[in-house]
Protein backbone atom coordinates (compact mmCIF):
# COMPACT_ATOMS: atom_id res chain seq x y z
CA UNK A 1 0.00 0.00 0.00
CA UNK A 2 1.27 3.00 -0.86
CA UNK A 3 1.99 5.42 2.08
CA UNK A 4 -0.38 8.86 1.62
CA UNK A 5 0.41 12.41 2.99
CA UNK A 6 -1.79 15.27 3.30
CA UNK A 7 -1.64 17.48 0.22
CA UNK A 8 -2.03 20.43 2.21
CA UNK A 9 1.48 20.34 3.44
CA UNK A 10 2.96 23.38 4.10
CA UNK A 11 -0.50 25.05 4.34
CA UNK A 12 -1.84 23.37 6.74
CA UNK A 13 -0.42 25.37 10.32
CA UNK A 14 -2.43 24.16 13.45
CA UNK A 15 -3.60 27.63 15.21
CA UNK A 16 -6.32 29.82 15.47
CA UNK A 17 -6.03 33.08 13.04
CA UNK A 18 -8.14 35.82 11.53
CA UNK A 19 -10.76 38.09 13.83
CA UNK A 20 -10.66 36.16 17.34
CA UNK A 21 -12.76 39.42 18.70
CA UNK A 22 -15.64 36.71 19.44
CA UNK A 23 -13.56 33.59 19.16
CA UNK A 24 -12.96 31.41 16.88
CA UNK A 25 -16.43 30.71 14.37
CA UNK A 26 -15.24 27.80 12.98
CA UNK A 27 -12.46 25.33 13.10
CA UNK A 28 -10.72 23.45 9.99
CA UNK A 29 -9.72 20.46 9.89
CA UNK A 30 -8.00 17.70 6.88
CA UNK A 31 -10.84 15.09 7.30
CA UNK A 32 -9.67 12.61 4.34
CA UNK A 33 -11.11 8.74 4.84
CA UNK A 34 -8.70 6.03 4.38
CA UNK A 35 -11.29 5.16 1.54
CA UNK A 36 -13.47 7.15 -0.76
CA UNK A 37 -15.22 5.50 -3.60
CA UNK A 38 -17.59 6.34 -6.40
CA UNK A 39 -20.49 3.34 -6.81
CA UNK A 40 -22.63 4.47 -9.86
CA UNK A 41 -25.68 2.65 -11.18
CA UNK A 42 -26.00 1.04 -14.73
CA UNK A 43 -29.84 2.27 -15.88
CA UNK A 44 -32.57 0.78 -13.77
CA UNK A 45 -30.09 -1.00 -11.46
CA UNK A 46 -30.16 2.12 -8.94
CA UNK A 47 -31.76 0.62 -5.99
CA UNK A 48 -30.06 -2.55 -6.37
CA UNK A 49 -26.68 -0.05 -6.04
CA UNK A 50 -27.86 1.74 -2.78
CA UNK A 51 -28.95 -1.94 -1.50
CA UNK A 52 -25.05 -3.24 -2.20
CA UNK A 53 -24.20 0.04 -0.10
CA UNK A 54 -26.19 -1.14 2.45
CA UNK A 55 -24.43 -4.54 2.68
CA UNK A 56 -20.84 -3.22 2.61
CA UNK A 57 -21.64 0.42 5.09
CA UNK A 58 -24.53 -0.08 6.59
CA UNK A 59 -25.79 3.12 5.38
CA UNK A 60 -29.57 3.06 4.27
CA UNK A 61 -30.00 5.72 1.60
CA UNK A 62 -33.00 7.07 0.58
CA UNK A 63 -33.37 7.31 -3.39
CA UNK A 64 -33.77 10.99 -3.57
CA UNK A 65 -31.32 13.49 -5.10
CA UNK A 66 -28.92 14.43 -2.79
CA UNK A 67 -29.89 11.82 -0.23
CA UNK A 68 -27.11 10.90 2.23
CA UNK A 69 -25.85 8.67 5.42
CA UNK A 70 -23.54 9.40 7.93
CA UNK A 71 -22.73 6.36 10.29
CA UNK A 72 -20.16 5.64 12.76
CA UNK A 73 -16.89 4.45 10.17
CA UNK A 74 -18.99 5.25 6.68
CA UNK A 75 -20.83 8.47 4.83
CA UNK A 76 -22.19 8.05 1.80
CA UNK A 77 -24.03 10.53 -0.39
CA UNK A 78 -25.30 10.94 -3.95
CA UNK A 79 -23.89 13.47 -6.51
CA UNK A 80 -26.03 12.40 -9.26
CA UNK A 81 -28.95 9.86 -10.46
CA UNK A 82 -27.88 6.89 -9.58
CA UNK A 83 -24.28 7.72 -8.58
CA UNK A 84 -22.95 7.99 -4.97
CA UNK A 85 -20.05 8.92 -2.99
CA UNK A 86 -19.00 6.51 -0.44
CA UNK A 87 -16.26 7.23 2.33
CA UNK A 88 -14.60 5.01 5.15
CA UNK A 89 -12.37 2.72 6.48
CA UNK A 90 -9.66 0.87 4.76
CA UNK A 91 -10.62 -1.82 2.46
CA UNK A 92 -14.24 0.25 1.48
CA UNK A 93 -13.34 -0.12 -2.04
CA UNK A 94 -12.93 -3.64 -2.64
CA UNK A 95 -15.26 -4.45 -0.57
CA UNK A 96 -18.03 -2.25 -2.27
CA UNK A 97 -17.02 -3.70 -5.93
CA UNK A 98 -17.06 -7.01 -4.41
CA UNK A 99 -20.73 -6.13 -3.74
CA UNK A 100 -21.56 -4.52 -6.90
CA UNK A 101 -22.18 -6.75 -9.34
CA UNK A 102 -21.18 -5.89 -13.30
CA UNK A 103 -24.71 -5.83 -14.14
CA UNK A 104 -25.35 -3.61 -11.15
CA UNK A 105 -22.80 -0.70 -11.90
CA UNK A 106 -18.98 0.58 -11.33
CA UNK A 107 -16.85 1.12 -8.28
CA UNK A 108 -14.40 3.56 -8.57
CA UNK A 109 -11.65 3.80 -5.90
CA UNK A 110 -10.91 7.53 -5.35
CA UNK A 111 -9.02 7.14 -1.85
CA UNK A 112 -6.02 8.52 -3.47
CA UNK A 113 -7.80 11.11 -6.07
CA UNK A 114 -9.77 13.54 -3.34
CA UNK A 115 -8.93 15.08 0.01
CA UNK A 116 -11.74 15.92 2.47
CA UNK A 117 -11.44 19.07 4.09
CA UNK A 118 -14.03 19.67 7.32
CA UNK A 119 -15.49 23.08 8.48
CA UNK A 120 -17.41 22.95 11.66
CA UNK A 121 -18.70 25.89 14.64
CA UNK A 122 -21.45 28.34 14.84
CA UNK A 123 -20.42 29.92 11.32
CA UNK A 124 -19.67 27.33 9.13
CA UNK A 125 -22.49 28.22 7.24
CA UNK A 126 -21.78 31.80 6.96
CA UNK A 127 -18.52 31.07 5.69
CA UNK A 128 -19.78 28.62 2.62
CA UNK A 129 -22.10 30.51 1.72
CA UNK A 130 -19.06 32.73 0.68
CA UNK A 131 -17.62 30.62 -1.72
CA UNK A 132 -20.81 28.87 -3.30
CA UNK A 133 -24.22 29.37 -4.53
CA UNK A 134 -25.85 27.69 -2.49
CA UNK A 135 -28.82 27.57 0.42
CA UNK A 136 -26.52 25.48 3.58
CA UNK A 137 -28.94 26.69 5.81
CA UNK A 138 -30.15 23.55 7.88
CA UNK A 139 -34.02 23.43 6.36
CA UNK A 140 -32.65 23.51 2.63
CA UNK A 141 -29.61 21.21 3.44
CA UNK A 142 -30.36 19.01 6.24
CA UNK A 143 -28.12 16.78 8.40
CA UNK A 144 -27.02 14.03 6.17
CA UNK A 145 -27.75 14.95 2.75
CA UNK A 146 -24.76 15.97 0.06
CA UNK A 147 -24.31 18.89 -2.82
CA UNK A 148 -22.09 18.34 -6.04
CA UNK A 149 -20.95 21.90 -6.44
CA UNK A 150 -18.10 24.08 -7.92
CA UNK A 151 -16.41 27.10 -6.65
CA UNK A 152 -15.18 28.05 -9.68
CA UNK A 153 -13.33 25.38 -12.13
CA UNK A 154 -13.03 23.39 -8.29
CA UNK A 155 -15.66 20.83 -8.05
CA UNK A 156 -16.44 19.92 -4.70
CA UNK A 157 -19.19 17.07 -3.41
CA UNK A 158 -20.65 18.74 -0.03
CA UNK A 159 -21.59 16.30 2.63
CA UNK A 160 -23.63 18.25 6.22
CA UNK A 161 -22.04 15.19 8.77
CA UNK A 162 -23.04 17.72 11.98
CA UNK A 163 -25.69 19.83 13.01
CA UNK A 164 -22.74 22.48 12.17
CA UNK A 165 -20.57 20.44 10.23
CA UNK A 166 -19.63 19.98 6.82
CA UNK A 167 -17.41 18.01 5.03
CA UNK A 168 -15.84 19.31 1.70
CA UNK A 169 -14.30 16.76 -0.72
CA UNK A 170 -12.04 18.29 -3.81
CA UNK A 171 -10.01 16.93 -6.03
CA UNK A 172 -6.55 16.51 -4.38
CA UNK A 173 -4.58 18.27 -6.58
CA UNK A 174 -6.47 20.75 -5.78
CA UNK A 175 -6.96 20.74 -1.98
CA UNK A 176 -4.02 23.07 -1.04
CA UNK A 177 -5.50 26.27 -2.98
CA UNK A 178 -8.96 25.39 -1.61
CA UNK A 179 -7.98 24.86 1.68
CA UNK A 180 -6.04 28.40 1.57
CA UNK A 181 -9.52 30.02 0.14
CA UNK A 182 -11.74 28.57 2.78
CA UNK A 183 -9.23 29.90 5.28
CA UNK A 184 -9.39 33.64 3.65
CA UNK A 185 -12.70 33.31 3.68
CA UNK A 186 -13.03 32.58 7.61
CA UNK A 187 -10.58 34.95 8.52
CA UNK A 188 -13.76 36.95 9.04
CA UNK A 189 -15.11 34.85 11.97
CA UNK A 190 -11.80 33.86 12.80
CA UNK A 191 -11.08 30.19 12.80
CA UNK A 192 -9.13 27.44 14.67
CA UNK A 193 -7.00 24.91 12.25
CA UNK A 194 -6.46 21.49 13.97
CA UNK B 1 -29.59 32.86 -15.11
CA UNK B 2 -30.44 30.28 -13.02
CA UNK B 3 -31.28 26.73 -14.58
CA UNK B 4 -33.34 24.22 -11.98
CA UNK B 5 -31.45 21.05 -12.40
CA UNK B 6 -34.10 18.00 -11.67
CA UNK B 7 -31.14 16.90 -9.67
CA UNK B 8 -29.47 19.89 -7.96
CA UNK B 9 -32.40 22.02 -8.13
CA UNK B 10 -31.48 25.54 -9.26
CA UNK B 11 -27.91 26.49 -10.03
CA UNK B 12 -26.28 29.16 -11.49
CA UNK B 13 -25.50 29.47 -15.21
CA UNK B 14 -21.42 29.00 -14.29
CA UNK B 15 -22.17 25.20 -13.32
CA UNK B 16 -23.24 24.09 -16.89
CA UNK B 17 -21.93 24.25 -20.08
CA UNK B 18 -23.85 24.48 -23.77
CA UNK B 19 -24.16 21.31 -25.22
CA UNK B 20 -25.73 22.54 -28.60
CA UNK B 21 -28.64 22.73 -30.14
CA UNK B 22 -32.21 19.63 -29.13
CA UNK B 23 -33.80 20.66 -32.61
CA UNK B 24 -31.94 18.81 -35.39
CA UNK B 25 -31.94 15.61 -36.28
CA UNK B 26 -29.45 13.38 -37.88
CA UNK B 27 -29.58 11.96 -41.35
CA UNK B 28 -29.36 8.24 -41.72
CA UNK B 29 -25.79 7.50 -41.35
CA UNK B 30 -26.08 5.99 -44.37
CA UNK B 31 -27.70 8.49 -46.68
CA UNK B 32 -25.03 10.67 -49.22
CA UNK B 33 -27.87 13.65 -49.13
CA UNK B 34 -25.35 16.70 -49.18
CA UNK B 35 -27.99 19.14 -48.47
CA UNK B 36 -29.45 17.31 -45.78
CA UNK B 37 -26.20 16.35 -44.56
CA UNK B 38 -25.00 20.56 -44.53
CA UNK B 39 -28.56 21.43 -43.37
CA UNK B 40 -27.77 19.16 -40.29
CA UNK B 41 -23.65 20.00 -39.38
CA UNK B 42 -23.88 24.09 -39.78
CA UNK B 43 -27.29 25.53 -40.21
CA UNK B 44 -29.35 26.63 -37.51
CA UNK B 45 -32.67 28.79 -37.34
CA UNK B 46 -31.14 31.37 -34.76
CA UNK B 47 -34.87 31.84 -33.03
CA UNK B 48 -35.91 35.20 -31.52
CA UNK B 49 -37.88 33.16 -28.81
CA UNK B 50 -38.23 29.71 -27.19
CA UNK B 51 -35.49 27.21 -27.89
CA UNK B 52 -34.75 23.59 -26.99
CA UNK B 53 -31.02 23.19 -25.89
CA UNK B 54 -28.82 20.49 -24.54
CA UNK B 55 -27.06 21.27 -21.39
CA UNK B 56 -24.67 19.76 -19.36
CA UNK B 57 -24.61 20.04 -15.77
CA UNK B 58 -20.50 20.19 -15.42
CA UNK B 59 -20.24 21.68 -11.99
CA UNK B 60 -22.87 19.37 -10.68
CA UNK B 61 -24.41 16.16 -10.90
CA UNK B 62 -22.69 15.94 -14.16
CA UNK B 63 -26.21 14.86 -16.02
CA UNK B 64 -26.75 15.95 -19.73
CA UNK B 65 -30.19 18.72 -19.23
CA UNK B 66 -32.96 19.21 -22.16
CA UNK B 67 -33.36 22.80 -21.66
CA UNK B 68 -36.00 24.81 -23.15
CA UNK B 69 -34.91 28.81 -23.17
CA UNK B 70 -36.51 31.81 -24.55
CA UNK B 71 -33.37 33.33 -26.49
CA UNK B 72 -34.66 36.99 -25.46
CA UNK B 73 -35.83 36.78 -21.97
CA UNK B 74 -33.45 33.82 -21.00
CA UNK B 75 -36.34 32.83 -18.96
CA UNK B 76 -35.86 28.82 -18.60
CA UNK B 77 -39.40 27.40 -19.67
CA UNK B 78 -39.14 23.73 -19.28
CA UNK B 79 -35.81 21.74 -17.90
CA UNK B 80 -35.42 17.58 -18.12
CA UNK B 81 -33.16 14.89 -18.37
CA UNK B 82 -31.41 14.07 -21.59
CA UNK B 83 -32.27 10.13 -20.59
CA UNK B 84 -35.64 10.18 -20.56
CA UNK B 85 -35.75 7.23 -18.16
CA UNK B 86 -34.03 9.60 -16.03
CA UNK B 87 -37.19 11.80 -15.69
CA UNK B 88 -39.54 9.30 -14.15
CA UNK B 89 -39.40 10.23 -10.11
CA UNK B 90 -36.89 13.34 -10.90
CA UNK B 91 -38.46 15.27 -8.36
CA UNK B 92 -36.85 17.58 -5.37
CA UNK B 93 -33.73 19.33 -5.50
Amino acid sequence: MVERISPLGEAFRPGTYGNLVDGPGVTLTEATPAAIAEASAFPGSAEALLGAIETVTGLSLPATPGAGAVGGDAAAFAIGPGRHLVAGAEGLSASLQAAVALDIGTVTDLSHGRAALRIAGPRAEWVLAKLFALDFSPAAFPLSEGRATAHHDIFAHIQRTGGEQFDIYVFRSFARAFWEEICAAAAETGYEVR
Amino acid sequence: MLIPCPHCGPRDLSEFSYQGDATRTRPDPASTDMKAWHDYVYNRPNPAGPHREYWQHAGGCRTHLLVTRDTLTHEVQAVAFARAALNDGAGKP
